[in-house]
């Protein structure tokens, strides 16, 4: 009778303090939403880690495949451009 | 697409990507490991790497669940508000931290009913310390400082361990340890300089869990079965004897300032080696207590199966609302919308 | 001094000459109040320590534990107002405890634990509530344990939500539990010496909220009386249950077995 009656596996994420984005703490099992908001006060935020908290039920993530690591992030490698230690300013400009 | 916690369904070798591919893959995955790199979830691993994973991270929350009972065993009788206290937040971590681990597992498809299932059914182990009886007061500060002391001394290498599910719970654990072996030698210290009472009852304690508590190591590294493959894949950082030798250096001073003494007569100082030399552990009663015949294995077991099995009724209540409630919003949904549809239809007639 | 021989009724301060703690206006009565509050604190979370190990759950060890913890702290913080917190958990006897008989009550299966919950989370929450808006002493310690019981007070209502609306099982459980529990409601009711507050209004609220609430569960409020024949308002004058007394026994041996240790 193990899996009919496991209840659904959530993700968690927690804003730290105020001014930080929601980070991933982990994760849970809660039979909905509201108990899993609750499991996660109780679970990652019982030392003050936490103002406020995310929960996404796991299976609705849709995560990019480690098959696709190349395609989709090596292109962004060879943008120097992006960055602005790329560009040469002469000593002394100020406020750049 | 995938779901972040779902593993690679089909690895790359078991399809057309052939030996070849299977061989890069692996070397790729070997080089990771060995440049310290994390290894996540989703990434190609070798099945026995996985597998090794899989068990080592469910022994270990299975060790932290059965873990909260022989302390749990004292919360009612703590004989002070503050050791309560105390004792109610490290059960209660104890419970958390079996929570992470699990979660950890679960990263690597593993579903936690079914490493509880393998718990309750002894397909699955937990650490054989937890196989010792509390029948003290004491014994609760001789857990804090020798059983947590040694799974400090284990842990704190894991926290760099190559799968990064595991690395991170065991951060956030370490972490939140921290005071777990703190408040049991301030406990002990406390009964070393109380009554004469009070200072045998630590003594007996701290006489019982020594050995035990050296033994939480593993066998010997020319007898550990799993050891020298764990430490290529970086899951292990440091020998089973070498971790041993460096908690039995931690805890002789520490024993000195208590007051108390470990029960060994072997137990010196060797300059040559620049540690202590200690005596010969009972290797047979290891075994006997791993191989279930320990003083508490089967109640510990009985005790878990039975909450568990006592629970069920209320999981399935739990799950048996959010279905209703989930086909009440989907109901409303709907005929909100079919209302909708209905008001358009009218003005557009 | 001896506090295994306070005198069960009236309740006076275990010991006022050392009150060290103690503000200086209207101790007696406030050291009443303080007592009952955080006897009930207390029991209560020395039973919901008990589940420790056979939760459901792992999620709800976490969750009960969190509960047992705040109540915890609220005891330790009130009756350091009377005197030593220690002297009074361990070395009074039965009839010198001043908490409500509900809280005593065991834990039965999960359905009876939260239906304990229930009761009294409401009733705390609504107390602590009119608390803090006094002038008492005990107002800024009300105020801030407000905020730990209407935590309390929404996991107990989840729960009956969830168990009275889920299975035919666990609504008959709930069911058993809210029966059982309902004739030790009356009491919490009784005004408390050194607590100026409004009861007729707390009992209001409180069976306006569990109505509600038992509603949202389909269940249906208890019938029947909110006290025992004789027996109303019986806790706070140190009259109790018979599981108490095997409670008391188990937390206060090993404490009792060592006179003058410290810990």
């Amino acid at each position: 009778m193990s899996s009919s009656t496991e209840w659904p596996l959530w993700e968690v994420f927690v804003r730290s303090r105020r001014g930080l984005s929601h980070t991933h703490a982990g994760s849970l099992h809660a039979p909905d939403a509201e108990m899993a908001l609750r499991n996660a006060r109780d679970l990652y935020t019982r030392r003050n880690e936490g103002v406020s908290i995310w929960v996404v039920p796991s299976a609705e993530i849709t995560a990019s495949s480690p098959d696709e690591k190349d395609s989709f992030f090596e292109p962004a490698a060879d943008k120097p451009y992006r960055h602005p230690t790329f560009y040469d300013i002469p000593e002394g400009v100020k406020h750049l | 697409m995938a779901t972040a916690h779902q593993p690679p369904s089909t690895a790359p070798h078991h399809t057309a990507a052939g030996a070849a591919d299977t061989a890069a893959l692996e070397s790729a995955f070997d080089a990771a490991v060995a440049a310290d790199e994390r290894i996540e979830p989703r990434d190609w691993m070798p099945d026995a790497y996985r597998a090794t994973l899989v068990r080592q991270m469910a022994q270990h929350a299975h060790s932290e669940i059965i873990g909260m009972q022989p302390e749990a065993n004292w919360i009612t009788r703590a004989p002070s508000l503050r050791r309560k206290a105390i004792l109610m937040a490290k059960v209660q971590d104890e419970a958390g931290h079996g929570l992470y681990l699990y979660s950890a597992a679960e990263t690597l498809g593993a579903s936690r009913d079914d490493l509880l299932d393998k718990l309750h059914s002894g397909r699955q182990k937990y650490s054989s310390i937890f196989n010792y009886p509390t029948l003290t007061w004491a014994d609760v500060g001789a857990i804090g400082w020798l059983v947590d002391g040694a799974a400090i001394t284990n842990q704190v290498p894991l926290c760099r361990c190559s799968y990064g599910p595991y690395a991170r719970a065991m951060v956030r654990v370490c972490k939140e340890e921290s005071f777990h072996q703190r408040q049991g030698y301030e406990l002990l210290l406390a009964l070393s300089r109380g009554t004469p009472a009070q200072h045998a009852m630590a003594q007996d304690a701290v006489d019982r869990w020594w050995w035990p508590s050296l033994m939480m190591f593993g066998p010997p590294d020319a007898e550990s079965s799993h050891s020298e493959q764990s430490m290529t894949w970086k899951i292990k950082r440091h020998s089973n004897d070498e971790l041993r030798q460096r908690f039995v250096d931690i805890c002789v001073p520490q024993a000195e300032s208590l007051g108390l003494t470990l029960p060994d007569p072997d137990l010196r100082w060797n300059d040559e080696r620049g540690h202590h030399d200690f005596g010969a552990i009972d290797w047979s009663e290891f075994w006997a207590v791993l191989k279930g015949n320990g003083p508490c294995n089967e109640q510990r077991i009985t005790q878990r199966r039975r909450a568990h099995e006592e629970g069920a009724w209320v999981r399935e209540a739990a799950t048996a609302y959010a279905a209703k409630s989930a086909a009440r919003t989907a109901k409303a949904t709907k005929s909100a919308k079919s209302a909708k549809n209905s008001e358009r239809e009218e003005a557009t007639a | 001094m001896t506090p295994a021989a306070v005198p069960p009724a009236p309740v006076t301060p275990a010991s006022p000459e050392t009150g060290t703690a103690s503000p200086a206006d209207g101790a007696p009565a406030l050291h009443a109040a303080a007592l009952a509050l955080g006897d009930d604190a207390l029991v209560l979370s020395h039973r919901l320590g008990e589940w420790a190990g056979h939760a459901p759950v792992l999620e709800e060890e976490v969750a009960l534990a969190n509960i047992a913890l705040d109540l915890l702290g609220q005891a330790r913080v009130l009756l350091s107002l009377v005197d030593d917190e220690d002297e009074l958990a361990y070395l009074r006897e039965e009839r010198a405890f001043r908490n409500l008989q509900l809280v005593e009550q065991p834990n039965g299966d999960f359905a009876q634990t939260i239906a304990r919950q229930l009761y009294f989370s409401v009733y705390q929450n609504l107390l602590y509530g009119q608390l803090a808006d006094t002038e008492s002493p005990l107002a800024p310690l009300a105020a801030k344990a407000g905020k730990e019981v209407a935590y309390h007070q929404d996991h107990a209502e989840q729960w009956t939500i969830r168990l009275g609306d889920g299975t035919a099982e666990s609504h008959e459980r709930m069911e058993r539990g809210l029966d059982a529990l309902w004739r030790f409601t009356g009491e919490m009711f009784q005004p408390v010496p050194g607590l100026d507050l409004d009861w007729q209004a707390l009992r209001e609220q409180w069976t306006a909220r569990v109505t509600e609430v038992l509603e949202k569960a389909t269940l249906g409020v208890p019938e029947g009386p909110q006290s025992g024949a004789w027996a109303a308002g019986a806790g706070r004058e140190g009259l109790h249950t018979e599981s108490f007394g095997r409670m008391l026994a188990e937390m206060q041996h090993l404490h009792r077995s060592h006179p003058g240790a410290s810990w």
